[in-house]
């Protein structure tokens, strides 16, 4: 078992806490959203299953991770820029 | 893996932390969003397998051709959804993005687990733990997801709640766990393959068991619970597969939803056990509804409330739910604009929880073109609120109840509300004198001071346009 992998977590844990703590309420939904797909880089653990995926049952649930974690990442993303496009300061 | 990719890993854990720095501000929240997805499409070009060989560097076969295929329906279910739906759905949008994630975490942790159960080497005991952590988190948050998802459309908003509940919810932890500890250390037993799809089935019900008994108002809440299980899940497999960047980026989310979840709970004066296992608007709400509200109701109409908006210094706008649902974001923002082209200066009170999810108002107001510098937290707005003339309150009901401040057996006793009572008047534009989620009677609808303009938002809304122009 590799430590620093548990050392890089427990740090990744501390800055999550940190980077957030100053959010204004108003960013909540969008910074949910954007979280959201920040997570969906599970996208990638489908991959890597799916490359390695030996039988037509492990290629079959394989793609359906590939294929959701897809719409996590991409739809993640999309619907979070397109709240945020729309933050913007009134045209004087 | 080589010191170039660990190098360049370092780099998208930067971009990742940027990204949801800069998505804390409104200046820069856009870009945030931006430079946390070019941080994902960096990490996807140095994919590295967990034995260490380039993803993109081997032989062609089916499985890659699958993996294209599946990108590309994810990437139209993605876009289709991003781009079609509305912005009052936003809350469910994500909430089922959350969903595919969470789903697609507890697949991914329960392959790797079966394939390396009956491999050779077997798995050491914290990795089998790690892929059932996933695959329990992951499937929870997938199918309470889909169940937060339905209750935002409206399917069963209502908790739904029998005797005994939280107990049988409790016997279904205690399976999953006991399950999780026996197979943590005999992934490689005959029988584990059995006793991994029976925890992963009870995984499933107990998400749907777990949101099942909260109420439609706290969905919220659970949505950036789950999204921060989501996180960890996906963290979890990142230590099963050996992928550091699944480490990072799931950490961040879970650490920050976590946080996230709290602030919201904090907003709404409860603690987030009482959201998950309280049933509150099943239960305290009832017995609150009794005892009635001294005073009386008294109505007006649209031209008159126009009368007062036209001679009035200063407004405030008190967006809610029913705004939402009444779609009025545009009228809203219409009233706003004709006002201010008079002269009148127009500000909009925003509650931390107003609506089905933080910050749900001001995405709204966004969309229909209100500049955020007009859109005051509650913090900010309420010292000032005896001197607002006339405060419009669209659709919001629970935020604007001073029951919160005066009445100390009230569920939301302690919440901090938008003090709309304290305006020298106030219009409240509501369909009907149905209560809040929370399920109790509003004093304000009652005070001296306070009319109620009945009807849909949109229609009022229209015609207190129509009259303000007139005057």
């Amino acid at each position: 078992m590799d430590t620093n992998i548990l050392f890089i977590f427990i740090l990744a844990v501390f800055v999550g806490f940190e980077v957030i703590s100053k959010v204004p309420s108003m960013l909540h939904t969008p910074l949910m959203s954007g979280t959201n797909a920040i997570h969906g880089i599970i996208f990638f653990g489908g991959i890597l299953v799916l490359a390695d995926a030996a039988t037509p049952l492990t290629q079959a649930l394989g793609l359906v991770a590939v294929v959701f974690g897809s719409a996590n990442v991409f739809g993640g993303f999309m619907v979070t820029d397109r709240m945020l496009q729309m933050f913007k300061k009134k045209k004087k | 893996m080589n010191t170039t990719v660990d190098l360049i890993l370092i780099g998208v854990a930067v971009l990742f932390i940027l990204g949801i720095k800069f998505l804390s501000s409104p200046k820069t929240a856009r870009t945030g969003n931006l430079v946390a997805a070019a941080g994902m499409l960096i990490a996807l070009v140095v994919l590295h397998k967990p034995g260490g060989e380039y993803v993109w560097s081997q032989g062609w076969n089916f499985n890659y051709t699958l993996i294209v295929i599946g990108t590309l329906i994810g990437l139209a279910i993605g876009a289709i959804g991003a781009y079609s739906v509305k912005m009052t759905a936003m809350p469910q949008m994500v909430a089922l993005f959350n969903g595919l994630g969470g789903g697609a975490a507890a697949l991914v942790a329960g392959l790797e687990f079966i394939r390396s159960a009956h491999s050779p080497l077997g798995i050491t005991a914290f990795i089998a733990g790690a892929m059932l952590f996933a695959t329990l988190i992951g499937s929870l948050s997938f199918s309470g997801s889909v169940i937060a998802y339905l209750k935002l459309e409206g399917k069963f908003e209502k908790p739904h709640t029998f005797p005994g509940q939280n107990i049988l919810n409790g016997l279904i932890l205690l399976a999953i766990l006991g399950l999780c500890g026996w197979l943590t250390f005999n992934a490689s037993n005959g029988n584990a393959s059995v006793a991994f799809l029976v925890m992963f089935a009870l995984a499933l019900i107990f998400g749907v068991a777990m949101v099942l008994p909260i109420g439609g108002a706290d969905m919220p809440v659970v949505i950036s619970l789950l999204n921060s299980f989501t996180g960890l899940a996906v963290a979890a497999d990142g230590f099963a597969i050996n992928n550091l960047a699944m480490v990072v980026a799931g950490t961040l989310v879970g650490s920050s939803g976590t946080l996230l979840t709290l602030l919201m709970c904090k907003a709404m004066n409860r603690p987030v056990t009482n959201v998950l296992f309280g049933a509150f608007g099943s239960s305290g709400g009832g017995a609150a509804a009794v005892g009635g509200v001294a005073g009386t109701v008294k109505a007006i109409q649209a031209d008159e409330v126009a009368l007062l908006l036209t001679y009035a210094q200063r407004v405030v706008i008190v967006p809610g739910y029913g705004m939402a649902v009444a779609q009025a974001q545009h009228q809203v923002r219409e009233l706003s604009d004709e006002l201010g082209n008079r002269g009148i200066e127009v500000q909009f009170a925003i509650h931390p929880v107003a609506g089905r999810m933080p910050g749900h108002m001001n995405v709204l107001l966004a969309e229909a073109n209100v500049p955020y510098d007009q859109l005051i937290e509650m913090e900010q707005i309420n010292p000032s609120m005896d001197r607002v003339d006339v405060c419009l309150v669209i659709g919001a009901n629970d935020v604007v109840n001073p029951a919160a401040r005066e009445e100390k057996t009230s569920p939301i006793y302690g919440m901090p509300i938008i003090e709309a009572d304290r305006c020298k008047m106030t219009i409240v534009m509501k369909r009907s004198m149905a209560a809040g989620f929370a399920g109790i009677e509003n004093h304000l609808f009652y005070k001296d001071n306070t009319r109620m303009l009945f009807g849909d938002a949109k229609a009022s809304l229209n015609a207190l346009v129509a009259a303000v122009k007139a005057n």
